[in-house]
């Protein structure tokens, strides 16, 4: 009996090529990350993230701009002296602390967001062409790349953030230039290593143009490795947002966002400790679960490695 | 005056090949992969290409479609003469749209590993009807159902399941039929089969090969195929071209290489074969010495280092291929049957 003749195993969902359906793929999915109980938390913090960001308005109990000046540097609702009304505590101008946090994620999410986007599109563009094309231009760009990656990046991003000052756009627009060297390099050495394979062979032999070379068989192939790699510069991104937002040169003061909590918290350390401890762990969980969840989708990305053990 | 080296039949052959010549240039030199080469292609005949690794088989094939990487290779010259029944196109001068026509249209090409010949992120049924929707102009939906019937043909069986499977889910036979219906999805005049069997074990390979048998029969196709092992040439070819060195050093129809060949080193290839009918135990014979490098322009045999019965002519001029009998036939100074010079007027 051979392999092919073998009866399709419906109940088990063995494989996903073989799950029938959008609800089907969506259970398979939903099975695949049952067993990585790890990807699972990642995509639950992510998904937090999200959705306070989305839900800001609504579930903010406090407007994160309304200072209260009498109710300034309230500790946590938990520890002495605290109030349910405000139950993260408020910083030295009155300002919920927990309304602000929740408002910080859209920063940080519309920075990595649109950061990535950025440097991903440039990136890949950039690394397409410099591996499919090979020769002078490869050098001549990777050239560049190593350049722009052997500068120091903070330096780099601050001084090109004090010289354009503060803005989201321009937060964005820098980490999206900045970081697309990355995205460059590993496109560019996969696009190296799939451009000799034999099913790049096989197609030209099969008379595909070199559009059709690029966009159907080496870019669906990229994938996988730039979504793992969006990920982590995604998370390296809001990383960097909030050291910027410490270094005063992220987003305008009036906006609420994680950095700039830290850097306006930085002065009350000893005294009102949990200015920073709660942006501190927001941040933290925000980078950790963006971490694991790369780690998930690039396992889970690859159809090779994609099987469910019953 | 060179010797047309090129035996014309009574009507035109399907592929005209003549004095193909491919170079690579390397940092340590210039290497002459592929040196004058010239054979002619039937309709519906089997032409295989035997040689060991190196020998410029495969790279006479990729320069023939022009799949040769530039730089650093090159086609410094010769012709592909290929005639569609209409008329005759040199593939090795058409416009690079042309000859991507050619390609996957008229001539297909079946890899030697199809572990790495499959997209490993496109479904196969996405894979094989690529060309027809390429090439053929078909509609998704078109191309599905011609997608079915071609698994069907190459014997892969629940074509509807296996049409949405991705190449991991398939054994290494299975990627061959794959392969193979990728290669035929346009019907191509001529199949060419780049060591197919090479990568399969034993009774896998003995189905691929018989599927391309039938499938030759069915489609009406020429095929070329290229392999260093003589046992399968045996069964299926019709011809048999012998490289060596990026020449070609015998050319016959299989029956003949067999019973008579001439050449020094065909002699020793059927020598180093095992056979089946033997009564008596023997040795197997290996050739002494090891294949030609390949980077000093050939002025000689290339085969006179490891041929033993090689003499001063041999090192002074490349043999042309010489007539036996009727047909062209043979590279070789030296007549092995008869034991002595063979008589060929100076070039």
């Amino acid at each position: 009996m051979t392999e092919a003749s073998l009866p399709a195993d419906k109940s088990s969902g063995l494989l996903i090529d073989e799950a029938r359906g959008f609800r089907q793929k969506i259970i398979y999915l939903l099975r695949l990350l049952w067993r990585d109980k790890s990807g699972m938390i990642g995509l639950i913090l992510f998904l937090t993230l999200i959705f306070l960001a989305v839900t800001a308005p609504w579930i903010s109990p406090h407007d994160p701009l309304q200072q209260n000046l009498r109710a300034s540097r309230l500790p946590p609702a938990w520890s002495e002296g605290g109030t349910w009304d405000y139950p993260l505590g408020t910083d030295n101008l009155g300002r919920d602390l927990l309304s602000r946090i929740i408002y910080g994620s859209r920063v940080s999410l519309t920075v990595g967001f649109f950061g990535v986007l950025i440097a991903a599109s440039l990136g890949m563009v950039v690394g397409l062409i410099a591996g499919y094309t090979g020769g002078r231009v490869d050098s001549a760009i990777t050239g560049l790349i190593n350049l722009i990656l052997a500068m120091p990046y903070l330096l780099f991003v601050v001084f090109i953030a004090s010289i354009f000052g503060r803005s989201l756009i321009n937060v964005i627009l820098i980490f999206g230039i900045t970081d697309s060297p990355i995205f460059a390099r590993t496109t560019r050495g996969e696009v190296l290593r799939l451009r000799e394979s034999g099913y790049v062979e096989s197609a030209i032999s099969l008379g595909a143009s070199q559009f059709r070379i690029i966009f159907r068989h080496i870019l669906p192939n990229l994938i996988g490795p730039l979504i793992t790699v969006a990920t982590f510069e995604m998370s390296a991104m809001i990383f960097y947002e909030a050291g910027l937002g410490f270094l005063n040169l992220s987003v305008p003061p009036s906006i609420p966002s994680w950095g700039n909590m830290l850097s306006a918290g930085r002065k009350y350390l000893t005294s009102s400790p949990w200015l920073l401890t709660f942006p501190g762990l927001a941040i933290m969980f925000t980078s950790l679960g963006m971490n694991l969840l790369g780690d998930w989708l690039r396992d889970v990305l690859d159809p090779r490695l994609r099987r469910v053990k019953k | 005056m060179k010797i047309l080296t090129v035996d014309r039949g009574t009507s035109t052959p399907l592929l005209d090949v003549r004095n193909l010549t491919t170079k690579f240039g390397t940092m340590d030199g210039t290497v002459h992969a592929v040196n004058d080469v010239s054979f002619i292609l039937d309709e519906g005949e089997t032409l295989a290409i035997v040689g060991e690794s190196g020998c410029g088989k495969t790279v006479s094939m990729l320069s023939i479609l022009r799949m040769i990487p530039e730089p650093p290779g090159k086609v410094t010259q010769g012709q592909a003469l290929f005639f569609d029944g209409i008329s005759t196109r040199d593939l090795l001068s058409l416009s690079i749209s042309k000859i991507r026509q050619v390609r996957g249209c008229e001539v297909g090409f079946i890899f030697q590993d199809p572990l790495t010949s499959l997209n490993p992120v496109l479904t196969i049924g996405q894979q094989i009807s690529e060309s027809l929707v390429e090439h053929k102009g078909m509609s998704d939906s078109q191309a599905r159902k011609r997608t079915l019937e071609l698994l069907d043909l190459v014997g892969i069986s629940e074509g509807k399941r296996r049409y949405k499977n991705y190449p991991h889910q398939f054994s290494g036979g299975m990627r061959q039929r794959v392969m193979i219906a990728i290669a035929i999805a346009c019907l191509p005049k001529i199949l060419i089969a780049d060591e197919p069997t090479t990568a399969l074990d034993v009774t896998v390979q003995a189905q691929i090969v018989e599927l391309v048998a039938r499938l030759k029969e069915e489609l009406n196709m020429a095929v070329i195929w290229i392999t260093h092992d003589l046992g399968v040439v045996a069964g299926m070819a019709d011809r048999v071209m012998v490289m060596y060195g990026g020449q070609v050093v015998e050319r016959a129809i299989v029956e003949e290489l067999y019973e008579r060949p001439q050449h020094p080193y065909t002699i020793g290839l059927l020598g180093a074969l095992p056979r089946a009918d033997e009564i008596e135990t023997r040795r197997l014979v290996s050739i002494e010495g090891s294949p030609p490098d390949l980077y000093s322009e050939p002025t000689h045999c290339q085969f006179a280092f490891r041929c033993p019965y090689a003499f001063d002519r041999c090192w002074e001029e490349i043999p042309p291929l010489l007539t036996i009998g009727k047909r062209l036939r043979v590279a070789c100074f030296y007549d092995v049957n008869q034991g002595k010079a063979r008589d060929v007027p100076e070039q």
